[in-house]
């Protein structure tokens, strides 16, 4: 009886103190709550389910056999997930808030277009729109961290009002561009476009590498270096990092021009990856940028957590087109994400435990002597 | 002359639902608590308001389903918003996660609900919103109106809006002489969640005819740099709310004028945003916001 209790303390306590397994449970019951919704309006959640299954095992729906084009778009999906959730990640580690990644990834996806478009094509055109889409995201959160650190702007506030400016000023860029139109622009050159691997049916693309990079470069950086060590510092006790001779001020802008060059590939990679044979001419937001902050809260802005998180809302985005066949609204799931998000906040909630269950041990421990 | 008459009814339409969101989120923050969430309990409200006065306006209700629609969609955007004032308060959570999960939150809810109730990615059509008076004014100018002035007299005449602001300021201070923090503060997020609301639904029924995820589209964030830019006071943030009202009406207003038509409609878009920037960067360094707005209160630390 007693080692029972014993052996379940240790649960509980071990389970506190692993940020892996609250992000777990929390996803958990995001959809345990998605799954009540679903019924409350009395439709069947095993559909939702199925179309969740499908989209990760690549299981057609119609006739029984294998579809791995839903493989392929999964992981297509996942690319701008995970990047926009290290543009969060990396900011976050160094105790900013980076509700700007929308805004980045416009920025790239606009840098990489213009280049695209305006350039003669030549063979390798692909790497240069890169480049320019990292550098224009960089430069559209580096702005921010330079706002942060020397004149104290709130980064919520700028860089959402970045977000905006970011969608006007793409669609002013985009409408100059040749062929425009409403909606699209002339037909991107084939030297821009990403080569497609492994599920040819399927937008899966090189990107995806170039993503796996970003998770190896992200986890490098954070944890292996002396750089990395600095932003941590700063993210823990900016005053603490400052007495120890850390230029914080440097931390601040430099890790919000890297948090934005994630977001600006993420940008590029959509649009010279995805399923677009035309540029684009937005006229609203992807929401990338801002549920890339969800993937990266829900993976505890690590990079494996992140890439992860990442995975399972490119499985949510592709199972979106298969839950509408099965006559579930695919709103779903960004009621799902959104209450991820919301378990998330409220698992601050768990300090207050673990905080009522040290005093309690104290408690005991005085009460024994 | 004329012309500039004219155009006061557009602007007022348009400000009239900023203002209202932003006057809630300046209380919220006075109180002690950041509400990022505002767009997403806007976007509450105006679907709530939008599917109401469809079905009342079927029953036959007319105007005074479009009044009541308003309230049910502000009364539906406090409860959600109930959400984030447990988040932030008991919880002590980071306002700007909880913030952010409510925003996302919505943005499923509410197209959830039309998928439900309509079969589509969209609310029915109405036929009549609300309608203007004699001199072109929309009710909601006046709920406007009616809600700066009540936000400033309670702010600033009454001690329940001194207990409020002593909250945002110093909780510490106002709980040693025995105003309740916890309580003060739930009113302050649950007043923010009823005005966005509000304001949601006076921004669906006198703009458009329907709900869509473009409704709100960035507004509730337009109202929380008001907040900002109008330096969490009254008077400030109803010059604010004008400055960006206006500014996004200019889009509207543009195509009266030869020499505006030709720019491009962005560079209105853009307006009200490098406006805020702008502002920002230059009252830095000046402290205008309430002490403790976004600390959680923690009453067992010193």
């Amino acid at each position: 009886m007693k080692r029972n209790d014993l052996n379940r303390t240790s649960f509980i306590d071990w389970f506190l103190g692993n940020d892996g397994a609250i992000s777990f449970a929390v996803v958990i019951l995001g959809f345990i709550f998605g799954t009540i919704i679903v019924l409350l309006v009395g439709k069947n959640p095993i559909n939702m389910y199925k179309s969740l299954l499908y989209s990760m095992i690549g299981r057609a729906r119609s006739n029984g056999g294998w579809n791995f084009r839903y493989i392929g778009e999964t992981l297509n999906y996942s690319i701008p997930f995970v990047l926009c959730g290290f543009a969060m990640a990396f900011a976050y580690r160094v105790g900013l808030f980076n509700v700007g990644g929308e805004g980045q990834y416009i920025m790239g996806m606009t840098a990489a277009q213009t280049v695209a478009l305006l350039l003669p094509p030549f063979p390798g055109q692909w790497v240069v729109c890169l480049l320019a889409a990292i550098m224009a995201g960089a430069i559209w959160g580096g702005i921010v961290g330079l706002l942060k650190a020397r004149f104290k702007v709130s980064e919520v506030v700028a860089t959402i009002m970045l977000n905006y400016i970011a969608l006007y000023l793409s669609r002013l860029i985009c409408l100059q561009h040749p062929g425009a139109t409403t909606y699209n622009t002339a037909a991107l050159p084939a030297t821009s476009k990403l080569a497609k691997f492994l599920i040819p049916s399927s937008n899966l693309n090189i990107g995806f590498f170039f993503m796996l990079a970003a998770v190896f470069i992200y986890w490098f950086v954070m944890e292996k270096t002396k750089a990395g060590f600095a932003f941590r510092a700063t993210g823990y006790n900016q005053d603490a990092a400052r007495c120890s001779g850390i230029p914080v001020v440097r931390s601040i802008s430099v890790s919000m021009a890297v948090a934005g060059a994630f977001a600006g590939l993420a940008g590029a990679l959509v649009l010279l990856g995805g399923a677009y044979p035309k540029g684009r001419i937005i006229v609203s937001m992807d929401n990338y940028g801002f549920n890339g902050m969800a993937v990266a809260l829900v993976g505890n802005c690590r990079a494996i957590g992140t890439l992860l998180a990442g995975l399972l809302f490119g499985v949510m985005k592709q199972s979106q087109s298969l839950m509408q066949d099965m006559d579930i609204p695919k709103e779903i799931t960004y009621i799902i994400q959104g209450l991820i998000v919301v378990f998330i906040a409220l698992r601050a909630g768990l300090q207050l435990v673990r905080e009522y269950r040290a005093k309690r041990i104290v408690a005991s421990k005085v009460a024994s002597v | 002359m004329n012309m500039i008459l004219s155009m006061i009814p557009t602007i007022l339409m348009i400000v009239s639902p900023i203002l209202i969101t932003a006057i809630g989120g300046m209380i919220c923050e006075r109180s002690g608590v950041v509400n990022i969430a505002l767009e997403g309990l806007m976007a509450i409200g105006a679907c709530t308001a939008a599917s109401c006065h469809y079905f009342l306006e079927l029953a036959g209700w007319g105007q005074a389903g479009a009044w009541l629609s308003l309230l049910i969609g502000a009364i539906v955007a406090t409860l959600f918003s109930t959400i984030h004032a447990v988040a932030a308060i008991d919880l002590k959570a980071d306002q700007t996660i909880s913030g952010t999960g409510l925003n996302l939150l919505s943005d499923g809810v509410t197209i959830f609900a039309a998928q439900i109730l309509f079969r589509a990615d969209r609310t029915k059509e109405f036929r009549v919103g609300m309608l203007s008076d004699r001199i072109g004014l929309y009710p909601t100018a006046y709920i406007a109106l009616a809600v700066v002035l009540v936000a400033w007299y309670v702010l600033y005449k009454t001690p329940f809006g001194m207990h409020l602001r002593a909250c945002g300021e110093h909780p510490a201070a106002a709980d040693s002489v025995g105003i309740n923090v916890r309580v003060i503060r739930y009113a302050g997020v649950l007043t923010s969640g009823f005005l966005a609301g509000l304001a949601g639904g006076c921004c669906v029924l006198t703009q458009t005819i329907q709900y869509t995820s473009n409704t709100i589209n960035g507004r509730g964030f337009i109202a929380l740099a008001a907040v900002a830019f109008g330096r969490w006071t009254p008077l400030g943030v109803t010059g604010a709310a004008f400055l960006f009202g206006a500014a996004q009406a200019m889009s509207v207003i543009a195509t009266n004028f030869a020499f505006l038509k030709r720019l491009p409609s962005e560079i209105f878009n853009i307006l009200p945003y490098a406006v805020t920037l702008i502002a920002l960067i230059a009252f830095s360094g000046r402290e205008f916001a309430p002490r403790s707005s976004g600390k959680p209160y923690d009453k067992g630390a010193s």
